[in-house]
């Protein structure tokens, strides 16, 4: 597991952690039944508030990414693929709407926007 | 979640000094840190949980017992360090332990001589040849010895150099992986309060200020700047002070949503940082004085 957080950046910490969790569940980095850190432990290593690490562990248990097993510890839950796939694709939505945000910006209308991203897909088959 | 120390409308006077209705908790398991200028009462507070000065009306627990009553079996669980050692300055560590160890029935010899290994404290030499930081490290190290589960310290960081600080910090997150310890450390250096503690209390002229976790301080508190035509008596109402200038004005704010609504886009908010906190709070004391 990997955990960078900035201080200087207005997303508040326990937000940075869940956002970067989320990412290595749906990747596929972090799989199903691993193990994750305690609280205390990434409070310690992070050298955040334990506060802060157990509000970001709270939101991921919400949203079903990972289950806290009292006296084991926290695991990556099992996924659930056809939701695992939708919020994959929920993050493909979001990456693509930024991209047609900035092309839009530069004047790149559709057709050739098109364009780019049948050589960049065929490319990479 | 229970708490590690609950102090419920403490007051006590000196000629001069008040401590009025002073109120706060600290549940079991975090790290607290007393902020407040110099004079607005840490010590005293610190001294009053510990019995050390007596209060006046209010109530103390520590670890949910009366802290008068049940002072002796408090006091084996608690491991105080203040800012002046308050050891035999002649004596040796290995001498001071064995002065100390027989008032604990859970001194652990293995966890002092561990410690001094890793704080790289030598057992012969007499501790008024030990710097500051050493001495410092030697009183942390005492209380930790005899397996105290909560920790008292009073301006432990104070004329330490940065690198020494950063290693205090460090101890202190350690003790932290232990869900039953808690910590309270008051200190004016606002940087490692930043930088360890789980709760904020903020003591000014006697008086509780606030007292939230990190994460609620940072996230309620802002710093405003926009242009002087925006303040009026309405507007300003939304900040603890300002300070105009020439050029523009600069307030605090203790809730950054209820300003957004206000000011919307017009003005720039930065993070707070406890020292402009501090700073802000302070001008409103001294405007309300």
């Amino acid at each position: 597991m990997k955990i960078i957080i900035s201080n200087a950046s207005p997303e508040p910490i326990y937000q940075q952690i869940g956002t970067q969790i989320k990412t290595q569940i749906i990747s596929g980095e972090l799989v199903e039944g691993a193990p994750l850190p305690s609280i205390r432990k990434l409070a310690q290593e992070l050298h955040i508030s334990v506060i802060t690490t157990k509000r970001a562990y709270e939101e991921l248990e919400k949203e079903g990414f990972i289950d806290t097993v009292v006296g084991k510890g926290t695991f990556v839950a099992i996924q659930n693929m056809e939701l695992l796939r939708e919020k994959k694709m929920k993050s493909i939505e979001d990456q693509m709407t930024k991209l047609v945000q900035e092309a839009q910006r530069m004047g790149i209308d559709l057709t050739e926007l098109q364009e780019i991203l049948t050589i960049l897909y065929t490319e990479n088959d | 979640m229970t708490n590690a120390l609950e102090i419920t409308n403490l007051s006590k006077s000196y000629k001069g000094f008040h401590l009025q209705n002073v109120s706060f908790n600290l549940p079991t398991g975090y790290i607290m840190g007393l902020i407040g200028p110099n004079g607005a009462g840490k010590t005293t507070i610190i001294k009053t949980i510990l019995n050390l000065v007596m209060k006046q009306e209010g109530s103390i627990k520590v670890f949910g017992l009366d802290h008068q009553k049940e002072e002796v079996a408090i006091k084996k669980r608690i491991g105080f360090v203040f800012d002046t050692p308050a050891f035999y300055p002649h004596l040796n560590l290995k001498q001071l332990k064995n002065v100390v160890a027989p008032f604990y029935e859970q001194w652990d010899n293995a966890v002092f001589d561990d410690l001094l290994d890793r704080f790289t404290l030598p057992l012969n030499k007499p501790l008024k040849q030990f710097s500051r930081g050493m001495n410092m490290k030697a009183s942390i190290a005492i209380s930790l010895s005899h397996h105290a589960d909560f920790i008292i310290m009073d301006e432990p960081t104070s004329g330490l150099d940065p690198v020494i600080r950063r290693e205090m910090l460090d101890v202190l997150r350690g003790i932290m992986q232990d869900e039953n310890k808690s910590i309270l450390f008051s200190s004016h250096v606002t940087s490692d309060i930043e930088q360890a503690a789980d709760f904020i209390t903020y003591v000014n002229q006697g008086q509780v200020v606030f007292s939230k976790t990190k994460d609620d301080v940072n996230e309620s508190f802002a710093i405003v700047k926009g242009g002087n035509e925006l303040l009026d008596t309405n507007t300003a109402k939304n900040f603890v002070a300002v300070r105009k200038g020439e050029f523009g004005f600069e307030a605090l704010t203790a809730d950054l949503n209820a300003s957004k609504k206000i000011f919307g886009e017009q003005v720039v908010y930065d993070k707070a940082s406890l020292e402009d906190i501090m700073f802000f709070h302070n001008l409103k004391f001294k405007s309300t004085n």
